[in-house]
């Protein structure tokens, strides 16, 4: 069954928390309450979901562009909505903090963006293999010297290979949606693995946007940590066990077998997360359109930038398709494959200079000399839909943004 | 199809306003029942260093983000935008449409010959007015120049209504605000101002009611459209 909860979780249903919330059930929470419209910035809505997802711990590292979203957090604690709130030292120590909350069995939440990320990388692939259900908010802003805080996606390219769940948001409101939801996916106990939830940084935080939000009396039921499928805090058995005093230092056939059929179970575990993910955010891919020969295929704001350019191309009387990719991990191979079969020419717009997602596309479509890799856009700069349509009508070249966006 | 959209580009400095000018007018154009999004763009939180906000609104639902490459309206909160090129294009009203309308906060002209006769050949108009001096005039600080250019061009564009306007202010400063930390210093700096809160929103309106009324007779003796 998708998104079941426990018994302890069920019984929670219709109690009250210190706060008056009423823990509801996720699937009325999600598609039942009532929604009232907020003009929110994108950090003001990941406080409005923060309130309502009984978080127990949040450990805070304010580099920008997360640092609204932390201290509006940081408001959340001192009201109480939260249990529990800690500055970290650094990036690094942040996230060992977070994966300590969790083995102690809390619903844990940080934020996190650009080379902070990076610095924190180690714990990601811990937080996998030790089956952490940590939600970590990635406001993307790119990792490369010469420095920019706006938007770029580079960090993201690092992430897909840790094993976390990864979402690509496109706005303030799959935000909100997702980061509720996100828990209870990541939560699952044939999942149990953290969920890296990304969005463009300042083009969905900083962006003052029209979000729905539920009622903020009602909330997500609490955590239930014997839904984990690993011991908790055991020093004895895996995962700790094996950090503790790793089977690979005995360097046994034994051990290597463990270490790679875990990797193995982690993979699995991300996999069988589509079916409780895509009953929730309504499938891995969105799509419009598809019948069309042209078609945009994108993740996160370059996915607005692409509607907006459809709009440009209609007017010029050519029909293009869209598909917005949400899940990146797992990556929805089938999905794709699916509809993208009638296009002829997919153009894959991306925040970010290497065009990862491009690479990806790539390597799961067939005849994928189909996929033009671009426009990349870098560095925090801006992709003007024009730019979108210009590429569109240049099938064979690279159209640089100087060459296209400025004139 | 591209519905009829309204792209304003707020150039300024940090610590002006920018930002808060943005979000402001799109708050208003939601109050009016119109789509709108804004976003700032900024680097490191810093006084005097260049920051841009960008406000699009229209009749339809607006996916468009980040800096505004080509806009209606741009807005010129300092001098340096023009003397220093603390703007993010080159030049500050590089992409400018047709039609358009230039409001600068100066109380010279910095426009040079080639600058007029680009803007010429684009019909652009060009408002030049003292916001600071206003601002210092009603509201007593320098600190309120972004109301008086929020006034400016609510006056000459109509693309938000006056009650709107105020139901924004209301929101922004009559109820608790959490910002980044420079935004919130800056918060309290001009609270403390106003010795109460309803002080500072009725200066703040105040501000923006006579730069509306300057800057709408300006539109009217031009005979210049609202969009």
């Amino acid at each position: 069954m998708a998104n079941e909860l426990s018994e302890t979780q069920k019984s929670q249903i219709g109690k009250q928390n210190k706060k008056g919330q009423t823990y509801t059930d996720p699937n009325h929470l999600f598609f039942k309450a009532p929604r009232t419209a907020a003009f929110y910035t994108g950090s003001e809505v990941i406080k409005e979901a923060i309130r309502r997802a009984s978080v127990d711990v949040m450990v805070a590292y304010p580099i920008t562009p997360q640092s609204e979203a932390a201290a509006l957090i940081g408001e959340l604690y001192a009201e109480g909505y939260v249990a529990d709130y800690m500055r970290g030292e650094s990036e690094f120590a942040v996230m060992g903090q977070c994966a300590g909350a969790a083995f102690g069995g809390a619903r844990v939440f940080t934020t996190t963006a650009g080379p902070g990320t990076m610095r924190a990388m180690e714990n990601f692939p811990m937080w996998v293999g030790s089956r952490l259900p940590i939600q970590m908010i990635v406001t993307c802003r790119g990792i490369n010297s010469p420095l920019s805080i706006q938007p770029d996606t580079l960090e993201m390219y690092f992430l897909l290979g840790t094993g976390m769940l990864m979402w690509h948001a496109e706005t303030a409101q799959d935000f909100f949606d997702w980061m509720l939801m996100g828990y209870i996916v990541s939560e699952q106990p044939d999942v149990h693995l953290p969920l890296a939830l990304c969005c463009d940084g300042f083009f969905v935080t900083h962006t003052k946007d029209t979000v729905m939000l539920t009622p903020p009396e009602m909330c997500l039921p609490p955590y239930d940590p014997y839904r984990s499928p690993v011991v908790c805090m055991d020093m004895e058995s895996p995962p700790v066990r094996m950090m503790r005093d790793p089977f690979i230092m005995k360097s046994n056939y034994i051990s290597y077998m463990t270490h790679a059929s875990w990797q193995e179970e982690t993979r699995a575990a991300c996999e069988r997360s589509r079916k409780h993910t895509i009953p929730l955010i309504g499938g891995l891919i969105e799509t419009e359109n598809v019948d069309a020969e042209i078609l945009i295929v994108a993740s996160g704001t370059a996915v607005s930038q692409g509607r907006e350019a459809i709009r440009l191309l209609e007017d010029e009387g050519i029909r293009v398709g869209l598909v917005k990719v949400k899940s990146l991990r797992p990556f929805p191979f089938e999905e794709l494959r699916e509809a993208t079969k009638n296009a002829k020419h997919i153009f894959v717009p991306e925040f970010n200079v290497i065009g990862w997602l491009a690479t990806e596309l790539k390597a799961a479509l067939p005849d994928n000399h189909r996929i033009i890799a671009g426009p990349h856009v870098a560095g925090g700069m801006t992709m003007p839909a024009e730019v979108i349509v210009r590429k569109n009508s240049d099938l064979s070249g690279v159209f640089g943004y100087y060459a296209a966006g400025v004139s | 199809m591209l519905k009829k959209r309204t792209n304003i580009r707020m150039s300024g400095l940090g610590g002006q306003g920018v930002v808060t000018s943005a979000h402001v007018m799109a708050m208003a154009a939601n109050k009016d029942g119109k789509f709108s999004i804004s976003n700032p763009f900024f680097g490191a939180e810093k006084r005097m260093a260049p920051a841009e906000s960008y406000c699009r609104i229209g009749p339809e639902r607006i996916y468009d983000r980040g800096e505004l490459v080509f806009p209606d309206i741009i807005m010129v909160f300092h001098p340096q935008v023009i003397t220093l090129q603390k703007s993010y294009t080159a030049p500050f009203y590089s992409g400018i449409k047709k039609d358009g309308l230039l409001i600068i906060n100066s109380n010279s002209d910095l426009l040079n010959d080639e600058d007029k006769e680009h803007l010429r050949e684009l019909n652009v108009a060009v408002y030049t007015f003292d916001g600071t001096a206003l601002a210092l005039e009603i509201a007593g600080t320098e600190l309120a120049s972004n109301m008086a250019m929020i006034g400016a061009v609510t006056g000459i564009s109509k693309v938000v209504t006056m009650e709107a306007v105020d139901l924004a202010i209301q929101e922004r400063f009559g109820k608790k605000y959490v910002a980044s930390g420079g935004t919130a210093t800056l918060d309290e700096a001009i609270k403390k101002k106003f010795a109460k809160k309803e002080q500072l929103l009725q200066k703040n309106m105040a501000t923006i009611k006579k730069s509306y009324e300057l800057a709408s007779a300006w539109a009217e003796s031009r005979k210049l459209a609202a969009v």
